[in-house]
This record gives structure tokens, C-alpha cells and sequence, in this order.
């Protein structure tokens, strides 16, 4: 192994990065443009849920208990229908997303039998809005409920009690406020360095064939440990300046608290680019085209980081052969490592089981990535 | 005119004939994705890992723990015995919920004053730890209305008349089980074809640029428009085979249901491609290497897939992002796909998202047209 020419083949990569500063500015932007869009555009929190009113006995009651709903903030009263195939239509179309149906008869029932039975459509296309929505919608009707038992009460002159007698005081740990910019903005990390970090290796070795100057690397003296330092240490230096962008945007401008070691960040980090670039790397050698390579690459390091490391969806809630694929999944160890550094603060001590597995990972994906190569032309 | 295309196309397929490994990208990574994302993507939250300390030992505080052993939302992983173990388990995250009953739960509540009812939640997943809390509420809920309204039907009987309770009946439509594969997986065809076809495109004339093959063609007798068509044409082919074949696989595999009409999805897959086919040309007549061809893609499909609402609710953006989102062919492309899928809606419901995706494709394609004309001369 000479310096020598791992440096040579360091300038040389580096050259073509510079003598292409759309590429780079690309590289660049990705990060800023991840963290903003993703920053901004992911919120599960929902508001003002689109609602069709069908009220079928058109009494006090009824508009009463309709009032209810377009008094909540979760939801935004679309208009009366004035039958129940309208409700469909609305439904259908995707004017509403939920539609309360107060039946004929509800005020009648009400006051023989004290039961009363609202129905309650959903569109459940979107699961989780569904669920989400009936919960609201749920709890309209159970205070409209409470309300009017406190009323009967009063106005029979007993003393009134507690209606809500279990009251929850909740306290939610390492992101008080439940924002969910906090527990996304750490895992766009990961995803921008997976993105990165495979993406810019894949095209090198690829683009050599291409150009048919793989032939002149091969008649050079160059060993295939060297080539490959020499052309992952610019994106690797890249990458971290990357990582410090994203860094720097999550705790100034999306104020994500960050309450670890900064050491233990950048050591991650580094770990972590480590192993998407020699995915990168090793799909290049394996696949002689760029859009393969890219294409390749993408699917092996873009695709589960978003699913399969716990950044968008929880590992626990995953079927437990899907959750063992996890296990081998670089990024459920970096992302472990982000949320634990960012929200929880956590020591080195705390962090050592995914630490030791994220580095026994880097180790044998350069082991890897170094065997690929070998300097024949076939 | 129609010899030259012919011609055209006939190159693009023995290419792609030639080339094993782009057929075997074609197909298998669509696949690939949707299983994994079958399976992976839910936003469903059951068997949260809780830790429940009762320090109350009374009739009520027992019910209430039992309430939640038997809701299918929490698994008991632990009874504590102390504050600090339950604080522990939170901590060290092996509990996502920690309840702690506080002594005194009953009597509060046979006095008629409101008992407090502790609960530790991790927060890092701030989704799922929403969730967790509401179903918590839930469970309280439920629990303290029996209470008070068995507390009410004894007063509300000792005046005489029983007191009113409205409930709640809830009716899914389109999707009755909640299974949320239902809601990813027509979403997934979509996204899986924009990202295909666009890179395709894009790829195949950034590629001859770059190993000089398009001066060839240049010197050829061949029209710019001629051009395009022939080298979209197999493109938009491939789309349809690339729909077709995700959308039968997530019929067969997920036993998602298809209830609408087949045309209505052609119909709409074949204006969607108009843009994606577009989109590929631009990013082509911008970019002259095929690794800038590459980040211009993932420039531009990232914000796509973001902002069509595949997993995020568009309602949920900031004002200025859901403006964006109808500059997105894909936000258009994803409420036909989903309502054809289970809504089985035709185009009396469908035709603004037709219209829109019509303007849209319509627009970017004239421009990519205009635009390469100007690149090739």
C-alpha cells in the first residue's frame, strides 16, 4: 500500500468532483432540501378533518349535538346533506372524509329510553386518518353526553359529581411536547447520509467503465485497497460536511433539542458513511452501468433506511419476520444512535451495543467492498 | 414519419433486449418494494409495551389495571413494585407506557372528586407515543364513564327517570378492517412507476449524450418530435407493463380488492405517464452526465413522493407545501389509483383529477418538447 497513490487517486476524484460543481452543489443541497421538505411536509398530526353532516330528525337535539362538532377544532363542517345517498356522494367523491348520521327518531329514544345511537362514516381509505378521526369524533359525542347527564341533574336539583372521574395526567418523556419534527428530523440524518453516501460511490468505478478509462487504472500500478481509499475519501469528506449541514439545520433551525456527545455524533456518523459508501462502492464494481449502480444502490440503502430502520414506521409494530430483516439494516443501528443522541442525551456507555454493531457492520462492508475488485478487464 | 419511429423504437427494445440486467430491474425491485412496504409500512399501534404499577390495591384501581391487560392496544410487560422501577423502564425505553395508580385512587373516586391517574410516555416517536396516549384516554375514559354513569343511573333512578347516554357507531367504509396495506399498496403502484420512468427516460438520452450517440442521431434524417416519440414510446409501454404487473401483484399477494373499472386506471395511468415521461425528458435536456442526470432525479422525484400525500396527509401541510402539491402529478395520480382500488368510483367523481393531470402532463410535455429542440440544435 503506497500513500503515494492512494493521494493520486484522491486529487484525481476530487478534480472531477470540483470540475463538476452541479453535481456537487447537488450533493450539497440535498440536505437542505430533505431536512426543509421533510421537516415541513411530514405531519401526522391532524386538523381540521373534512365532515358531512346528514341529521335525519332536524330537532333541537340534534342541531345541538351537531353544533358540537363544528364547535371542535379537529373538525371542519362541509355542509348539511340532505339525504343519505348525498352522504355517499360526499364520501365518494372526497369532499368529506367522515359523516355524522343522526337517525330519525334520536330524540324520541333519548328521552324514552336514555339511549342514543349515532352513526358515524368513514372513509377509510387512509387508515390512519380513519382511526384518528373516529377517536375525535368519539369523544364530540361522549362530552356532548356528559354535558346533557350534568344538565338532567341539575335541573332535577341533585348535587352534581365528577363526570370525568379518572383524570389522565400524562408526562411525556424526551420530547415534551410531542413534536414530531423531533423524532423525524434525526432520522433525515440518516436518510440523507444513506442517500449521499451510496449514491455519489456508485457511479465512480462505474463511470470508469463507461468511459472505457477503466483500462487505463488497470495498466497503472494502482493496488485495488488503494483505489478504493483514494476514491471514497472525497465522499467521505463530502459526506460529513453533509451530516454537519444537517446537523447544523436541525438544532438552529428546527430547534431539535440535541442533548448528547458531539463526539459520539461525528464517530457515528463516520461509521455510518462508512458503510453506505462501500455499499456504494461495491455495487459500482459489480455493476459496470451508472444508472444500474445508482439504481442498485438506491434500492439497497434509500429504501431501508425509510422502512426498515425506525425512522417512519416502528420496528415493533412490524411481523416478526420483518422485524428480524431489521437486524441487518445499517440504519436501525444509526438511527437507534440519532434518536438516542438528539432526544435522550445519552452517554457512550448507553450506546455501545449499537455502536459495536454499527462498527462490526462498517468493518465488513470494507472488507467487502475491498474484495470486489480486482484488476482484470473481463 | 411513422418508418423512422418504428425504427427508433425497434432500437430502444433491442437494447433493451440486450441489456439482462435492466429487465431484471424493471421487474424485480418494483417487487421487492412492495413487499416491503406491505409489511413494513403501518402506522398502526398495538401491544405497546407498558408497565403498570398499583399502589392503590383497591376494587377500582384493579378493574382499571385489568382494562388495560385486556386491551389488545398494550402488552403488560411488568408489574412494578416501585415509582423508580416504572421510571427506569421508560428510560431505558423497554417500556413505551409506564401507569402508575397513586394510593387514594379509589376513595378520590367514591367521593366524586376526579382521581389522578399517572402515565409516563417515551416520546421519541412522537406518532406512536400519541397514539399510545390516546388510547390510554381512551381506556380511562371508558372505564370513568361507567363509573360515573353507574354513580348517575343510581341518582337518575332515585329521580325517577334514567339518564341519557349517546353513543357512537362507527361504519369504515372502503376499507371495513382498518388494514392498512389497503391504503400503501395502490399508493405504492404509483410512486414505484413515477420513479421508474422517470429515471428511465432521463438515463437513456443523458446516456447518449454522454457516449456521443445522440450527434449520430442528429445526423440522421430524423425530426425532434420523431425523436421524443420514439424514445418515449417504449417507455410508456414499459409503464403500462410496470402498472399492470404491481397492481395484479398486490391483488394476488396483499388481497387488495379492485372495485372499480379497469379503463377508469388506464385512463388515468396513461395521462399520469404523460408527466413522468416528461419529467425524464426535462431532467434530460438539462443534465449532460448521467451522475447529474442522477441527482436531478432524486432532486425532483424526492419532493414528489413527499408531497403527494402517498403517506403523509396533504391537509396536514403548512399552506404554501399543499399549494405545491398541485404542481405534483402524482398527488392527482394517487386519488384515482386509491378511489378506482377500493372506492370503485368512475369518472363522474374522478374527472377533476383527470383534468388536472391533463393540464399538468399537457404543459410539461410541450416544455420538454420546446426545450429539447433547443438542446439538439
Amino acid at each position: 500500500m503506497k500513500w503515494r497513490r492512494v493521494k493520486a487517486i484522491v486529487v484525481k476524484e476530487s478534480l472531477q468532483i470540483v470540475r463538476d460543481p452541479r453535481s456537487l452543489m447537488i450533493a450539497l443541497l440535498i440536505p437542505l432540501l430533505q431536512m426543509f421538505l421533510l421537516g415541513y411536509g411530514i405531519s401526522l398530526d391532524i386538523k381540521q378533518i373534512p365532515l358531512c353532516a346528514y341529521d335525519n330528525e332536524g330537532s333541537q337535539t340534534s342541531q345541538d349535538l351537531l353544533r358540537r362538532f363544528s364547535a371542535s377544532p379537529y373538525f371542519s363542517l362541509q355542509g348539511q346533506a340532505t339525504s343519505y345517498a348525498e352522504v355517499g356522494r360526499s364520501l365518494d367523491d372526497g369532499r368529506c372524509s367522515i359523516a355524522i348520521v343522526i337517525p330519525s327518531g334520536f330524540s324520541k329514544r333519548l328521552n324514552d329510553t336514555g339511549q342514543g345511537l349515532v352513526q358515524a362514516l368513514l372513509d377509510a381509505t387512509d387508515t390512519n386518518n380513519a382511526s384518528l378521526a373516529a377517536g375525535y369524533a368519539s369523544a364530540v359525542i361522549a362530552s356532548y353526553s356528559a354535558a346533557v347527564q350534568l344538565q338532567t341533574i341539575e335541573q332535577r336539583g341533585a348535587s352534581v359529581q365528577t363526570l370525568t372521574p379518572v383524570e389522565v395526567r400524562a408526562r411525556v418523556w424526551f420530547n415534551e411536547d410531542m413534536v414530531s419534527r423531533n423524532f423525524i428530523i434525526p432520522g433525515v440524518v440518516a436518510l440523507v447520509m444513506a442517500i449521499i453516501g451510496s449514491q455519489l460511490s456508485s457511479l465512480t468505478i462505474a463511470r470508469e467503465w463507461e468511459r472505457g478509462t477503466m483500462e487505463l487504472l488497470v495498466s497503472t500500478p494502482i493496488q485495488p485497497l488503494e483505489l478504493m481509499l483514494g476514491k471514497l475519501l472525497p465522499y467521505f469528506v463530502v459526506g460529513m460536511v453533509d451530516a454537519c449541514i444537517c446537523l447544523a439545520l436541525a438544532v438552529f433551525w428546527f430547534e431539535v433539542p440535541f442533548r448528547g456527545t458531539l463526539s459520539a455524533l461525528f464517530f457515528t456518523t463516520g461509521l455510518f458513511l462508512t458503510v453506505v459508501l462501500c455499499i456504494g462502492y461495491y455495487v459500482s464494481v459489480s455493476i459496470r452501468s451508472q444508472v444500474g449502480a445508482s439504481q442498485v444502490a438506491l434500492l439497497l440503502t434509500m429504501l431501508p433506511t425509510t422502512l426498515l430502520s425506525g425512522f417512519s414506521f416502528p420496528i415493533d409494530q412490524m411481523p416478526t419476520a420483518v422485524q428480524a430483516v431489521t437486524y441487518i439494516v445499517s440504519g436501525r443501528y444509526y438511527v437507534t444512535i440519532l434518536k438516542a443522541l438528539f432526544l435522550k442525551g445519552a452517554p457512550w456507555g448507553e450506546l455501545a451495543l449499537p455502536i459495536f454493531c454499527l462498527a462490526l457492520y462498517a468493518a465488513a462492508m470494507v472488507l467487502l467492498a475491498a474484495r470486489a475488485f480486482r484488476k482484470t478487464l473481463d | 414519419m411513422l418508418g423512422r419511429i418504428y425504427h427508433l423504437l425497434l432500437k430502444e427494445f433491442l437494447q433493451l433486449r440486450r441489456d439482462r440486467s435492466a429487465r431484471f430491474r424493471l421487474l424485480i425491485p418494483p417487487i421487492i418494494q412492495m413487499l416491503l412496504f406491505g409489511y413494513a409500512a403501518t402506522f398502526e399501534v398495538f401491544n405497546v409495551a407498558t408497565v403498570i404499577l398499583d399502589q392503590d390495591q383497591s376494587q377500582e384501581s384493579r378493574s382499571l389495571v385489568a382494562a388495560f391487560v385486556h386491551s389488545s392496544r398494550f402488552k403488560l410487560i411488568a408489574v412494578a413494585t416501585s415509582r423508580q422501577q416504572v421510571q427506569d423502564a421508560v428510560e431505558s425505553s423497554s417500556a413505551q407506557v409506564g401507569v402508575v395508580v397513586a394510593p387514594g385512587f379509589a376513595s378520590l373516586l367514591r367521593k366524586g372528586q376526579a382521581a389522578p391517574l399517572q402515565v409516563l410516555v417515551d416520546g421519541t416517536n412522537s406518532n406512536t407515543a400519541l397514539i399510545a396516549l390516546g388510547y390510554v384516554s381512551q381506556i380511562c375514559g371508558n372505564f370513568g364513564q361507567g363509573y360515573a354513569l353507574d354513580l348517575a343511573q343510581r341518582t337518575g333512578r332515585a329521580l325517577g327517570r334514567p339518564l341519557v347516554n349517546v353513543q357512537m357507531q362507527e361504519r369504515y367504509w372502503y376499507n371495513p378492517n382498518l388494514n392498512s396495506r389497503w391504503f400503501f399498496i395502490p399508493g405504492l403502484i404509483g410512486t414505484l412507476t413515477l420513479i421508474t420512468i422517470v429515471n428511465l427516460t432521463a438515463f437513456a438520452i443523458v446516456r447518449e449524450r454522454e457516449v456521443g450517440t445522440l450527434e449520430q442521431i442528429l445526423v440522421t434524417p430524423i425530426q425532434p418530435i420523431e425523436f421524443v416519440i420514439g424514445k418515449t414510446l417504449p417507455f410508456f409501454l414499459i409503464g403500462l407493463f410496470e402498472v399492470a404487473i404491481v397492481a395484479v401483484f398486490g391483488m394476488l399477494w396483499f388481497d387488495v380488492p379492485f372495485n372499480g373499472n379497469p379503463l377508469v386506471l388506464m385512463l388515468g395511468t396513461s395521462l399520469f405517464l404523460l408527466s413522468t415521461l416528461a419529467i425524464g425528458l426535462l431532467i434530460s435536456t438539462v443534465c449532460k452526465t448521467q451522475q447529474q442526470a442522477f441527482s436531478s432525479n432524486f432532486f425532483v422525484l424526492n419532493p414528489m413522493f413527499i408531497l403527494s400525500g402517498f403517506s403523509f396527509p396533504i391537509t396536514s401541510m403548512p399552506e404554501a407545501l399543499q399549494w405545491l402539491t398541485y404542481l405534483d402529478p402524482l398527488r392527482y395520480f394517487l386519488v384515482i389509483i386509491r378511489a378506482t382500488y377500493l372506492k370503485g368510483v368512475g369518472l363522474d367523481v374522478l374527472w377533476p383529477q383527470m383534468a388536472g393531470l391533463s393540464i399538468l402532463g399537457l404543459s410539461l410535455f410541450s416544455l420538454a418538447v420546446l426545450r429539447l429542440h433547443k438542446s439538439l440544435d
